[in-house]
């Protein structure tokens, strides 16, 4: 019998916020002393309030935004009620049916849309460890993450294999951290998943009656096996006409398949009801506008335009828009690369193919070793002198202001003159020579 | 001269003058709460160690010519304030250990305004009571009669300002627990506009209904603590930035012209008739002083129970969720009958499949009751009627019968559904037990019920009446 | 409607004895049918009233301040650990 695998995400990112969710705790959390990083509003004293972090909210409408979800004018804080000891309070602040973001979407490589559900704030836990005390097994608990700001991504079950997960995990990743919102560092737990996933006969569109969601994933790769291990699971129980039982699993890295997690408790009821302690959101049209200037050029946006500005093929704009960091290297690279004729898929081969340490090799370094490697043959003094007077009689605007102490109507000027040598010329001989002329 | 007798306005002048230092009139308080607590049983902690120690500071800030309001002046606090090293129960066996972190807004603005903590009130255990019979350490007894409940769940506290235990005290109102007391033990009683005062540091009960008031001998003195605790608190995202009224100077003005609505309502055939005609009478009196009294409606009056019942218990589930016993306190096993009853009931109602029938259904005619007083502040400036259905009852009379406990709520629990303040004021007797009367204004209307009660007791003297306790 | 006791007990994670039980259904039981007059309220087109401040948009900028030491954190339980709250193993 032939499946379509039917697979949603919900993905949690931990924001990058100085403090956290609710309280002027620190957020960074990883590598501190335990419980160093509590008052009584993570710690869930008796009399605590919560007071909302203003930025960690605009990061989430900014995660939001660049998932092409609705801002709606109205949102508010809910409390989802359960026990367990790494929850201080007994009850997580979240939202329930009017989150920040709503209804969005992320194109794929293949052109095929995965719908965003909603993307909505909520705060983190405490950190359990298990461990072996006076030969005894216990749980021990660190509050230090307690209410650390976390975004939850919930998609539309629009995945049918693996590698569509993957695609989208590894975009989003790239998002948030264009956004410079979050680390998402999978093995920290910065960023987790947790798909679900079920399947239908080849030709249905009804959604199958049960889901598995699969937790324990911290890392791209772990992710497409699981899901590639459940579908052949799920696919050979429904091959003996037996439905897949609706839980919870997890990953297992070792022996490489999934663990029934399900324990016999009841089905989870959160008892949601708006947080009475924090007041709603009315956002005004304007605000909403003024957190989205905020959105800087997204990946997609930036390869498209590498594309077109600088001439490179496709998969240089895509290495080259990986991380922002990288893209602004190189644009540094390219600017400067221009006073020395030296082309902008030139720096782009370079950076890619000599794997270029962008940590270490300042942008203006780079561009001296590429053209320390060049061969320049030279133009006749003559003729570089009548091109370098057509620039400067072209020019007389750049030229007053080069004259009245503008340096970089001179840099303009050794631009031009590049430009028309096309490469036949060294930049500091024309630059000597044109500040010999304008004299 | 029995200095601990007196309002916080006349003592201030002693204190100002010399005639008296803050220790000794600490001590004063500290001695009769050693001779009469046995009996009483408001206090759960007294701090007299600490109390002797600011009282002694706030008489060299008094020699250097620091006449604050409340410098050196005694006072209590439920035991829902968390004081900050210093043991905070909420009347539950839950925190008997829990010395907190952290001291409340409210207790850090008397520190600052230099009063004196003389010690932690009983109460019903995390303030879920009308009778004070609710508290893991003992019942309170009310000063009037030692076989009658005081009232609650802010039992303790009113009776150490009815018995002269303190000078003032600080409390919670839910749904009636600072009024209904008041006015069973012969004291002013204020709940404040929700916002007005910062909740941050005061075990939650239920969160958008808890208002922080106090209890005091005389309106004066309700208007002078409320100046010092209200504002807004950037710990309390519910708390309010509008500006404090300067309220000693609004409550000197006369009420001649002044609207007050009277709710048919709330005079109907539960109502005690000993009650209802104290009431009225106190009514008539404020006719007499210029007020118009205007016949109004709150159509959904009888509905307040239900809705607070399931309104207030969903939010005590989810408060009362954090004490696990983990970080702090004893594990939930502790946890006294009503608590429990409360958790199961909150529990209910949010539940799956319960959740649009109750808590949904109460939240929509909580709007209905919000709009009943809307409508009924267009067209007076106050609303007058009773606080409680009857004077005190005997101990153990009702405590089998939560349902009977409910309903003890009914005139009170209105004020906190909608969020408006009230303010309970002596206004006679009834078999010889207190019974109050009580003030609702429109929000922030707190100015306007000063002015009336204050203006009341210039003319009669109900809430100068002391309880005769041997000492 | 009579009141299970026994399944909110388990989502409210509180401990009861059977005679709780018992006693609590009866109680319970008794104030779930004085709500019921709830039901006979006109409530279409009421909105619902969750807060009653009528604030909106409150948050605090994202700025870090002390927070408690370590010994005043686990200073409240003795069932601690090398700073760490110890409870019995989550996972048997």
């Amino acid at each position: 019998m032939y499946y379509q695998p039917v697979i949603g995400l919900e993905v949690h990112v931990e924001l990058k916020t100085k403090s956290k969710m609710f309280c002027t705790c620190s957020a960074i959390y990883f590598g501190q002393k335990p419980n160093t990083q509590t008052c009584p509003v993570c710690l869930g004293l008796p009399g605590a309030l919560p007071v909302p972090n203003k930025q960690a909210i605009e990061w989430c409408m900014l995660i939001g935004m660049s998932l092409h979800c609705e801002i709606p004018f109205l949102a508010k804080f809910d409390r989802k009620n359960y026990f367990y000891p790494d929850l201080a309070k007994g009850y997580q602040i979240s939202q329930y049916d009017e989150p920040f973001c709503q209804s969005g979407y992320m194109v794929l490589s293949s052109g095929k849309r995965i719908g965003i559900r909603r993307a909505h704030m909520e705060e983190d836990t405490g950190k359990l460890l298990h461990e072996t005390v006076d030969g005894k097994k216990v749980s021990l608990i660190d509050f230090n993450r307690s209410g650390v700001p976390l975004v939850e991504i919930v998609t539309e079950p629009h995945f049918t294999n693996a590698v569509e997960v993957k695609e989208y995990l590894q975009k989003l990743q790239q998002i948030v951290r264009y956004l410079a919102v979050a680390n998402a560092d999978m093995e920290k737990g910065e960023m987790r998943l947790e798909p679900n996933i079920s399947l239908r006969k080849m030709g249905e569109t009804e959604l199958p009656g049960y889901k598995v969601e699969v937790k324990n994933i911290n890392s791209f790769s772990f992710v497409e096996k699981a899901i590639t291990f459940e579908i052949a699971r799920q696919a050979k129980l429904l091959d003996t006409d037996t439905l897949p039982v609706q839980e919870t699993r997890g990953w297992d890295e070792d022996q490489k398949l999934t663990v029934s997690q399900r324990n016999k408790e009841e089905a989870a009821d959160y008892r949601y009801f708006p947080e009475p302690d924090i007041p709603p959101f009315v956002w005004e049209k304007t605000y909403i506008e003024q957190v989205r200037k905020q959105l800087p050029e997204l990946p997609e946006a930036k390869q498209k335009r590498f594309n077109a500005t600088y001439s490179l093929p496709g998969y240089n704009a895509e290495i080259l828009t990986r991380e922002r960091t990288v893209a602004d290297y190189f644009e540094e690279a390219v600017k400067i690369g221009k006073i020395h004729a030296i082309e902008a898929k030139k720096i782009a081969n370079w950076m890619i193919n000599k794997k270029i340490d962008i940590e270490t090799v300042l942008p203006a370094t780079l561009i001296k070793e590429i053209k320390s490697v060049e061969v320049v043959e030279e133009l006749p003094e003559d003729t570089l002198k009548k091109i370098i007077n057509n620039v400067i009689d072209s020019h007389g605007k750049v030229v007053t202001d080069y004259r009245n102490g503008k340096e970089n109507a001179l840099m303009f000027l050794v631009g031009q003159v590049m430009k028309e040598v096309k490469g036949k010329a060294k930049a500091e001989t024309v630059r000597e020579a044109l500040i010999n002329l304008l004299k | 001269m029995d200095f601990t007798r007196l309002t916080i306005a006349q003592v201030r002048k002693k204190l100002d003058r010399k005639e008296i230092s803050s220790v000794e009139l600490t001590k004063a308080y500290l001695e009769r709460i050693g001779k009469l607590d046995r009996k009483l049983n408001a206090y759960i902690t007294v701090t007299e160690k600490e109390a002797l120690h600011t009282a002694k500071k706030a008489d060299e800030k008094i020699a250097q010519g620091d006449a604050s309001p409340l410098l050196g002046i005694p006072f209590s606090a439920k035991d829902m304030y968390l004081t900050k090293g210093i043991r905070t129960t909420a009347g539950s066996k839950v925190l008997e250990n829990y010395i907190p972190q952290y001291s409340a807004t409210v207790l850090e603005k008397m520190e600052h305004a230099g009063a004196v903590l003389v010690g932690k009130n009983n109460q019903d255990a995390w303030a879920h009571g009308a009778s004070g019979e609710h508290s893991d350490f003992g019942p309170t007894k009310n000063p009037w009669n030692l076989a009658y409940i005081p009232g609650g769940s802010s039992s303790g506290p009113a009776v150490s300002v009815a018995a002269d235990l303190a000078s003032f005290a600080i409390a919670t109102d839910t749904g009636g627990s600072i009024r209904q007391p008041a006015s069973l033990c012969g004291i002013t009683g204020l709940k404040p506009t929700y916002g007005r005062v910062s909740r941050y540091g005061v075990v939650a009960m239920a969160s958008s209904f808890d208002t922080m008031g106090h209890f005091t001998r005389s309106v004066e003195d309700s208007a002078l603590i409320l100046s010092v605790t209200a504002g807004y608190d950037e710990h309390d995202a519910t708390s309010s930035e509008k500006p404090v009224p300067h309220y000693a100077s609004e409550l000197k003005k006369n009420i001649k012209g002044l609207k007050i609505g009277m709710p048919k309502e709330y005079f109907t055939s539960g109502l005690d008739s000993n009650v209802s005609k104290t009431v009225k009478t106190a009514m008539h009196k404020l006719e007499e002083l210029g007020a118009e009294i205007i016949p109004i409606s709150l159509p959904h009056t009888q509905y307040g129970v239900g809705v607070y019942y399931i309104l207030q218990t969903a939010e005590v589930s989810s408060n009362l969720a954090r004490y696990d016993g983990i970080r702090y306190g004893n594990n939930r096993e502790t946890f006294g009958d009503e608590a429990k009853r409360r958790i199961m009931l909150g529990t209910f109602v949010l539940a799956h499949g319960y959740y649009d029938a109750y808590y949904k259904r109460a939240m929509k005619i909580r709007t209905l009751i919000r709009q009943d007083f809307d409508i009924a502040f267009r067209k007076v400036d106050a609303i007058a009627c009773p606080v409680s259905p009857t004077p005190a009852w005997k101990i153990g009379e009702k405590v089998s019968d939560p349902l009977a406990m409910y309903l003890a709520d009914i005139f009170t629990v209105t004020a906190n559904i909608a969020g408006i303040p009230g303010l309970a004021i002596p206004a006679g007797f009834a078999m010889g037990m207190p019974v109050g009367m009580q003030l609702l204004g429109p929000q922030f209307s707190e100015d306007i019920l000063f002015r009336i009660g204050h203006q009341y007791q210039l003319t009669t003297d109900w809430h100068t009446r002391k309880p005769d306790l041997p000492v | 409607m009579k009141f299970d006791v026994i399944h909110i007990a388990k989502l409210a994670n509180l401990p009861l004895t059977e005679k709780e039980v018992t006693t609590f259904e009866e109680q319970l039981s008794g104030i779930l049918e004085y709500v019921t007059e709830l039901q006979t309220v006109d409530v279409s087109d009421v909105g619902e009233t969750a807060q009653v401040t009528g604030l909106t948009n409150r948050s605090r900028s994202d700025r870090v301040e002390d927070s408690l030491s370590q010994e005043e954190v686990t200073s409240q339980t003795s069932c601690t650990y090398n700073g760490l709250f110890k409870v019995k193993a989550i996972f048997a």
